[in-house]
């Protein structure tokens, strides 16, 4: 089909604000939940793991490869033009979801274990040495540990972590005896994606800066969840994932301070991320470009500019308003099973239910409830530590959206009664 | 829930509920870990072979009912047993669990291994399954790192 410039659409249409969270429209928004698995009405309940995507996602990816693809960036033709105008608008739209002082701020990863990694190696690297301290916690997500030990054996620099009580929240007095003039940097998840936590990372973010230790938010099960807002939190650098917000695979975002950011080496060499290149010295872009090498994932930055609009179409209040209700029948409606027990029972808990039912392997579990039409998650999580500390070798994990609703876990709890006759 | 019956039949339950030679032998001479990352699930073998035959054999595990009762009875059936036999059972238990599901499975001298073809419409569980016989294996050859199945 060929295009002409009159007919290019805004490349992000504005979706109206609904003025209430209605589950049932908002299920019509998403393909995927439409169908059935083994004869039953799919019920997802792994969106900690990813979140299905809307169909105006789906449809602007879909657009961009039939109408739009072109390599972004110093094309001097129409596709060209327009491709990079999409890129970069999409990086406005997650400088106004973050709230972001600039889009410079903006630098697009794969994902958030991606932009954990950048920052170990641009900004770890060549500020630590041997004696210096990283502080993480207990209940990291792996992507949220193994970086930084990577560059602990680097550097020699040492990780502290700060321990977790029996509810599943950190211990606010141990952190502040990790702190020290030692300590480099402190990097800590938002939301635990196996305990659901929520974690008061605004006293965090202070109490490092009162020594001026930079910080490092996780926001990858936060975004979806929760309002952000980076320069209220204050926080150094923050991470997230698109796929976990009903954008597309394989692309997120770090945000990073501008101050820091310049200060920052590149990442990765290569094209895109240079002013000129002699084979004697190259003269790196500005940020964020510099930290962008390499041709991108364009239609995955489009399609996530595309999900935080949607996201952004719905009053946060509504969603968290939403969420906290779903938690509050849900766990009821699990704790009523005979035998179950949840394990993360923070004071301050987003839509994550870790559970276990007595004599009964998760494994197991997962595998009666899927045939149900249910999918929830089983094992770990990328959270050993988390199963070493509540000495449990694995969970399931029913996590939810704003897509779910309070007849997916009178389902579940039907299931699980299954579950329990099964093995009866 | 039909095939979820036929995965967890009441033999599977009951090894799972009862595990058959449990607990560390008195004496062994060769011993396994296995390990499965995917789920957690963890197995110690233990032997007694002399000549080329298992004299005794037990197991240790936590993990989920599949992998325990396949490892419970596999215990059960290799006592006594030598090691080509304990061999050639492990072929037979591998096709159990991995002939698709339409074709016909050979159950000639299988004797209770039967009981596991329900895995083979649960992909995901094979891994389960096999564990304990893989660990097995090790233990025969006297692997020193922890078996695992991925």
């Amino acid at each position: 089909m060929a295009l002409s410039a009159g007919e290019v659409s805004v490349p992000i249409e504005i979706i109206d604000k609904k003025t209430y969270l209605n589950v049932d429209e908002v299920r019509k928004d998403f393909p995927l939940l439409q169908q059935t698995v083994y004869g039953k009405p799919l019920i997802y309940l792994d969106n900690a793991a990813t979140t299905q995507k809307p169909d105006v996602v789906i449809r602007a990816i879909d657009k961009y490869y039939r109408q739009e693809n072109a390599n972004i960036h110093r094309g001097v033709y129409f596709l060209s033009e327009h491709a990079t105008d999409m890129y970069e608008n999409s990086r406005k739209i997650v400088k106004n979801f973050l709230n972001a002082a600039s889009r410079k701020e903006i630098v697009f990863v794969r994902g958030a274990t991606e932009g954990i990694n950048l920052v170990a190696n641009s900004f770890g690297k060549p500020n630590m040495t041997e004696g210096d301290e990283i502080i993480i916690s207990h209940m990291e997500h792996h992507s949220n540990i193994v970086p930084w030990q990577l560059l602990c054996q680097e550097t020699g620099a040492k990780l502290r972590v700060i321990p977790i009580n029996d509810r599943g929240e950190l211990i606010a007095e141990e952190f502040s005896k990790l702190l020290s003039n030692k300590t480099k940097l402190v990097s800590i998840v938002y939301i635990s994606n196996s305990l659901g936590t929520i974690n008061a990372v605004e006293k965090i973010i202070e109490l490092s800066h009162a020594l001026n230790i930079p910080v490092l938010i996780d926001g990858a099960q936060a975004v979806q969840h929760l309002k952000v807002d980076v320069q209220s939190l204050d926080c150094d650098f923050f991470v997230f994932s698109g796929h976990k917000i009903f954008g597309p695979t394989g692309i997120g975002v770090l945000y990073a301070k501008e101050s820091i950011l310049e200060n920052m080496p590149p990442y990765q060499g290569g094209g895109d991320m240079i002013r000129s290149v002699k084979l004697e010295k190259t003269i790196f872009e500005d940020i964020p470009h510099k930290f962008e090498a390499g041709t991108p994932n364009i239609a995955g930055v489009v399609g996530l500019g595309m999900a935080l609009n949607y996201m952004m179409g719905f009053k946060i209040e509504d969603i968290i308003d939403h969420e906290n209700r779903l938690l509050e029948y849900a766990t009821n409606v699990l704790s009523a099973i005979d035998g179950l027990r949840i394990i993360g029972n923070a004071k301050n808990k987003a839509g994550v239910i870790s559970f276990l039912i007595e004599g009964i392997h998760p494994h197991d579990i997962g595998t009666i409830v899927d045939r149900e039409g249910i999918a929830i998650r089983t094992g770990h999580h990328c959270t050993q530590p988390v199963m070493a500390r509540f000495n449990v070798p694995a969970t399931c994990r029913a996590s939810f959206a704003l897509y779910n609703k309070k007849e997916d876990f009178d389902s579940l709890a039907e299931a699980l009664k299954k579950v329990k006759k099964v093995f009866s | 829930m039909d095939e979820i019956k036929e995965l967890y039949q009441q033999i599977i339950l009951d090894h799972n509920k009862n595990p058959k030679n449990y607990g560390v032998l008195s004496s062994y001479n060769r011993s396994s870990e296995g390990y499965n990352p995917l789920c957690g699930d963890k197995i110690q073998i233990y032997l007694n072979v002399e000549n080329g035959n298992i004299k005794k054999i037990s197991f240790e595990a936590s993990g989920c009912a599949i992998s325990k009762a396949s490892a419970s009875v596999m215990t059960e059936m290799l006592a006594g047993k030598s090691i080509t036999e304990a061999k050639d059972l492990f072929k037979k238990f591998q096709k159990i669990v991995t002939t698709d599901s339409s074709a016909e499975i050979d159950f000639s001298k299988s004797g209770k291994l039967a009981v596991f073809a329900g895995v083979r419409d649960f992909p995901t569980r094979i891994k389960c399954a096999v564990l304990g016989w893989h660990t097995l294996i090790a233990a025969i050859e006297q692997k020193e790192e922890p078996v695992t199945t991925e």
